[in-house]
C-alpha cells in the first residue's frame, strides 16, 4: 500500500517536473474528439461535417460540429470571448480571411505540417496567413469580386461588357434609358453593396484600387487613399447612386443586391461568386442570361477585386492540437476541395484545380473567375491587425457620407485621415514602426 | 450616563450590522465594476489580448502628439453621440412631461371607465424595451412598414418614408418611440401626487368662481412640483444613458448613436478596453454632474414643502 503510495508520488512529481508533452511533438492519437466550428450558410454546413465524418472515420477519431451564429460580426465575437478566456472548447475554427491577423496571437502556427501546401494556393492568400512569421491559418475557400451583365440586354443594344468604370457607366445609363422607354420603369443601370457593413469596405476598395489610388493602408501602415485617384474613384461611385443604381443602394447587402438584379430589374451587379449558381439556378428569371467578367478598372489602373473567402485554423488552447492540424490537412487537401467545389461552387484555393475538367464542367464560370482571384487585393487587415474592424468601420462610413451625398470625397478623405490617425495613436504605431 | 451611552453604542453596533451587508453589495455590484472601468480607462487594454496592457494616464480622454489632439475629447464621433444623446434626452423628457400631466390630469377626473383606462395607459410601459423597439422597427419600415402604409393610405405621403433610414428623421421617430413607451411612467408618478393634492381647495377656487386653467397652473402645478422634479430627473437619467431603444431601431448608425452605443461599440465591435472604459467613464461623469446639479436645485425646494 505504502509502495504504491510512493510510486503514485513519484510519478505525479514527474509529471510536474517535466510537464506536459508539448502537443505539437505528438503525433495524432485515436480515441479523440476534435471540435471544429464551420459555417452553416446553405449546403456549407452538410459539406463540412460530411469531410468531417469521413476523417474521424479514418482515423479513429470523433468530431463534434459546434453550432456559431450566422452573422459573421457575432460569430467573430463568439470567437473573440472563446479565445481571449483560452478556452479549448473549439479546437479547429472557420475564420474570415480577414480575422487571420486579428487573431493570430490565439492561433497555433501551422507553417512546420502545412506550410508546404499552402505555398500552391493562390499567392494573395499565403500573404494574408502569415501574420509575424507564423502560418496562423489554411485558406479553405476562396471569394473575390466580380461584375456580373445580362448578356441579353447587352446583345439586344449592342454592348461588349465593360472594362473601365467609364464604359460601365455609358452602357448602364444607355440601356436603363433604352428600357425604360421600353416599358420596363423598374430597370436599373447598375446594383452594389453600399449599405453601412463591411461589403461597402470591399466595394471601396475595389474602385479606389482600381483607379491606381492604393488600398487605404500601405505596408508602413500610413493612410494613403488621400490622393487624386481615390478622389476621382469615390466621386465616380457617387455619382451613380440616384442616376444608374437605385438611392435604395444605400441600405443594399450582397442580399439586396442581388435580389434586384435576379429579378431582372437591374444591368449590371458587383457580387461574390456565389450568386451565379442562384442566377443561373431552376425558376431564376434571368436563368441564361447572365454573365461574369473581372470588374471594371479606371483610367490607368487594373482590375482590382477585393479578396474574401473562409479559413481553417487551429486553436492555440486546443489540448487536442495534433488531431485538429490533421483534421484541418484533410479538409484542405485537393480532392476535398474538389468536392466542395463540384457540390457547392465553393472555389477552391489550389489554381491548379481551375484546370481540372470536371470542376470547369460543373461551374463552366470558374475559368472566367480565375483573372479575378489572381488579381484580388487583400483588405488593409494585415496592416491593421487587432483594429482591423475599427480601420473598416471608418472606411465605410466615409464612402457612405459620400455615396449618400452628404459628403465631398475631398473633405471625406480628409477626415477618415483624421479617424485613422486616432486609431493609429492609439494602437501606438508609430512606436510600433519605430521599434521594428 | 454611562449606561445610556453604552445603549446607544450597542444601537450604533446593530446599526452598521444591519448596514453592512448592503454595504458589501453596493461595493460588489457598483463600486468594483465602477472602480475597474475607471482604471481601464486609463489603460490601453484590448479584448484580444485582456492580460497585458500599460497605463497611459490620460491618453484616452486627451493627448496631444505632432500638431494633432487625441483621446474621446477631440473625437468627433464621441461629440456627436454626446450631441445626440442631449438632443434625445432633452426632447423625450421635455415631450413626456407635458403628455404625462395632461394624460394623468384626464385619467385622474371622475370618468366613466376610470379603472380601464389606467390600466390600459400603462401597457407601452409593461412591454419590454428591446421587443417594443423591435415592433417599431417592422412598423416603421420603408417598404412593407404598416405606418407608411397608413399614411399613404390617408392621402398625407406621396411616397414611402425612410423613418429610420439615415437623415435627421431617424432620431424624431426614435424619440418618438421612447415618448410612447416612457410616458405612462410620468402620468403615473403624476397620478400620484394628484390624488393627495386636497379637495378643499379645489371647493374653494370653485365656490371663487375661477377659471380651470387658472388653478391648474396656481394650484395643482405648483402642488405637484415635487412629484415633477423627481420624473424629471429619473427620466434625464435615464435618457442619457438611452441604449436598448437605439441599438436595436438603428444599431451604431452615426446619426443616432448615443454615448452607451459608442461606448458598446468601442468595447465589444473594437475590442478596444481602454477607449470604451474612457468613453464610460465619461458618461459617467457627465451624470454624476448633472445629479449634483439636480440635487443642489432641489434642495431649497425640499426646504419649501418641509415648512
Amino acid at each position: 500500500m505504502l509502495a504504491r503510495l510512493r510510486l503514485a508520488c513519484a510519478a505525479l512529481v514527474l509529471l510536474f517536473v517535466t510537464g506536459p508533452v508539448p502537443a505539437q511533438q505528438l503525433a495524432p492519437r485515436e480515441g479523440v474528439t476534435v471540435s471544429i466550428a464551420c459555417g452553416a450558410l446553405g449546403i456549407e454546413l452538410e459539406l463540412c461535417r460530411e469531410a468531417a465524418q469521413e476523417w474521424a472515420r479514418k482515423t479513429g477519431n470523433s468530431v463534434e460540429i459546434v453550432n456559431t451564429p450566422n452573422s459573421s460580426s457575432d460569430r467573430f465575437s463568439l470567437y473573440l470571448q472563446l479565445l481571449s478566456s483560452r478556452s479549448a472548447e473549439i479546437d479547429v475554427l472557420q475564420i474570415d480571411v480577414v480575422w487571420a491577423a486579428m487573431l493570430a496571437p490565439h492561433l497555433a502556427d501551422l507553417e512546420g505540417p502545412l506550410g508546404e501546401r499552402v505555398d500552391r494556393m493562390f499567392p494573395a492568400l499565403a500573404r494574408n496567413d502569415r501574420i509575424g512569421g507564423r502560418l496562423v491559418a489554411v485558406p479553405w475557400y476562396i471569394d473575390a469580386g466580380v461584375l456580373y451583365y445580362r448578356q441579353d440586354l447587352l446583345d439586344k443594344y449592342g454592348f461588349a461588357p465593360p472594362e473601365t468604370w467609364g464604359q460601365l457607366t455609358r452602357t448602364a445609363a444607355a440601356i436603363q434609358q433604352a428600357e425604360r422607354v421600353a416599358g420596363n420603369q423598374r430597370m436599373w443601370g447598375y446594383v452594389f453593396q453600399a449599405k453601412a457593413y463591411e461589403g461597402l469596405t470591399c466595394n471601396a476598395l475595389e474602385w479606389v484600387s482600381s483607379y491606381g489610388g492604393g488600398t487605404f493602408l500601405d505596408g508602413s501602415r500610413n493612410f494613403t487613399a488621400d490622393n487624386p485617384a481615390a478622389r476621382a474613384a469615390l466621386a465616380q461611385a457617387g455619382s451613380w447612386v440616384g442616376s444608374i443604381a437605385p438611392r435604395g443602394v444605400l441600405n443594399y447587402d450582397e442580399e439586396a443586391a442581388r435580389g434586384v438584379f435576379q429579378t431582372g430589374n437591374a444591368v449590371f451587379m458587383r457580387n461574390w461568386p456565389y450568386a451565379w449558381a442562384l442566377a443561373q439556378g431552376e425558376g431564376s428569371p434571368i436563368r441564361g442570361k447572365v454573365g461574369v467578367v473581372a470588374l471594371p478598372h479606371g483610367p490607368g489602373g487594373e482590375s482590382a477585386a477585393a479578396l474574401g473567402g473562409w479559413h481553417l485554423a487551429v486553436s492555440r488552447y486546443s489540448r487536442n492540437r495534433a488531431e485538429a492540424i490533421d483534421l484541418v490537412a484533410h479538409l484542405i487537401r485537393a480532392e476535398e476541395q474538389k468536392r466542395r467545389a463540384i457540390k457547392g461552387a465553393y472555389n477552391p484555393t489550389y489554381p491548379a484545380l481551375y484546370e481540372d475538367p470536371e470542376i470547369i464542367a460543373a461551374n463552366p464560370f470558374f475559368a472566367t473567375l480565375y483573372p479575378a482571384f489572381e488579381n484580388a487585393v487583400a483588405r488593409p487587415a494585415r496592416q491593421a491587425g487587432p483594429r482591423y474592424n475599427q480601420v473598416s468601420d471608418a472606411i465605410w462610413r466615409a464612402t457612405h457620407g459620400i455615396l449618400r451625398g452628404d459628403d465631398t470625397p475631398a473633405s471625406a478623405m480628409d477626415r477618415l485621415d483624421d479617424e485613422i490617425a486616432r486609431i493609429a495613436y492609439r494602437a501606438r504605431w508609430k512606436e510600433d514602426a519605430r521599434s521594428e | 450616563m454611562s449606561k445610556i451611552s453604552a445603549i446607544e453604542k450597542a444601537r450604533a453596533r446593530s446599526a452598521w450590522l444591519f448596514v453592512l451587508p448592503m454595504l458589501v453589495v453596493l461595493a460588489l455590484v457598483a463600486a468594483w465594476p465602477l472602480a475597474r472601468t475607471i482604471w481601464f480607462s486609463l489603460t490601453n487594454a484590448t479584448l484580444v489580448d485582456p492580460t497585458t496592457y500599460d497605463f497611459i494616464g490620460f491618453d484616452n480622454f486627451l493627448a496631444y502628439d505632432e500638431g494633432r489632439w487625441y483621446g474621446i475629447l477631440t473625437d468627433p464621433q464621441w461629440l456627436n453621440a454626446l450631441g445626440n444623446t442631449l438632443i434625445f434626452a432633452v426632447a423625450s423628457v421635455s415631450l413626456e412631461l407635458v403628455l404625462g400631466v395632461i394624460i394623468a390630469l384626464i385619467v385622474n377626473a371622475a370618468l366613466p371607465g376610470r379603472g380601464l383606462m389606467r390600466a390600459a395607459m400603462l401597457v407601452p410601459w409593461a412591454i419590454p424595451t428591446v421587443v417594443s423597439a423591435k415592433i417599431w422597427q417592422w412598423m416603421l419600415n420603408d417598404q412593407f412598414g404598416v405606418v407608411n402604409a397608413m399614411l399613404e393610405g390617408a392621402g398625407l405621403i406621396d411616397g414611402p418614408v425612410a423613418w429610420l433610414g439615415g437623415s435627421s428623421l431617424a432620431m424624431v421617430s426614435i424619440v418618438m418611440v421612447d415618448v410612447w413607451k416612457t410616458t405612462p411612467f410620468v402620468a403615473l408618478l403624476v397620478l400620484a401626487a394628484l390624488q393627495t393634492l386636497p379637495k378643499e381647495i379645489y371647493e374653494a377656487a370653485r365656490v371663487d368662481g375661477i377659471h380651470p386653467v387658472k388653478v391648474f397652473f396656481r394650484v395643482t402645478l405648483p402642488l405637484i412640483k415635487p412629484a415633477l422634479v423627481v420624473a424629471v430627473i429619473f427620466r434625464l437619467l435615464d435618457a442619457m444613458r438611452m441604449f436598448d431603444l437605439v441599438y436595436v431601431m438603428t444599431g451604431s448608425s452615426e446619426e443616432t448613436m448615443t454615448l452607451s452605443v459608442f461606448a458598446r461599440q468601442a468595447l465589444v465591435s473594437f475590442q478596444d478596453v481602454g477607449y470604451g472604459s474612457a468613453a464610460s467613464t465619461g458618461l459617467f461623469a457627465i451624470i454624476a454632474l448633472l445629479t449634483v446639479i439636480y440635487i443642489m436645485t432641489l434642495r431649497p425646494l425640499g426646504r419649501d414643502s418641509g415648512a
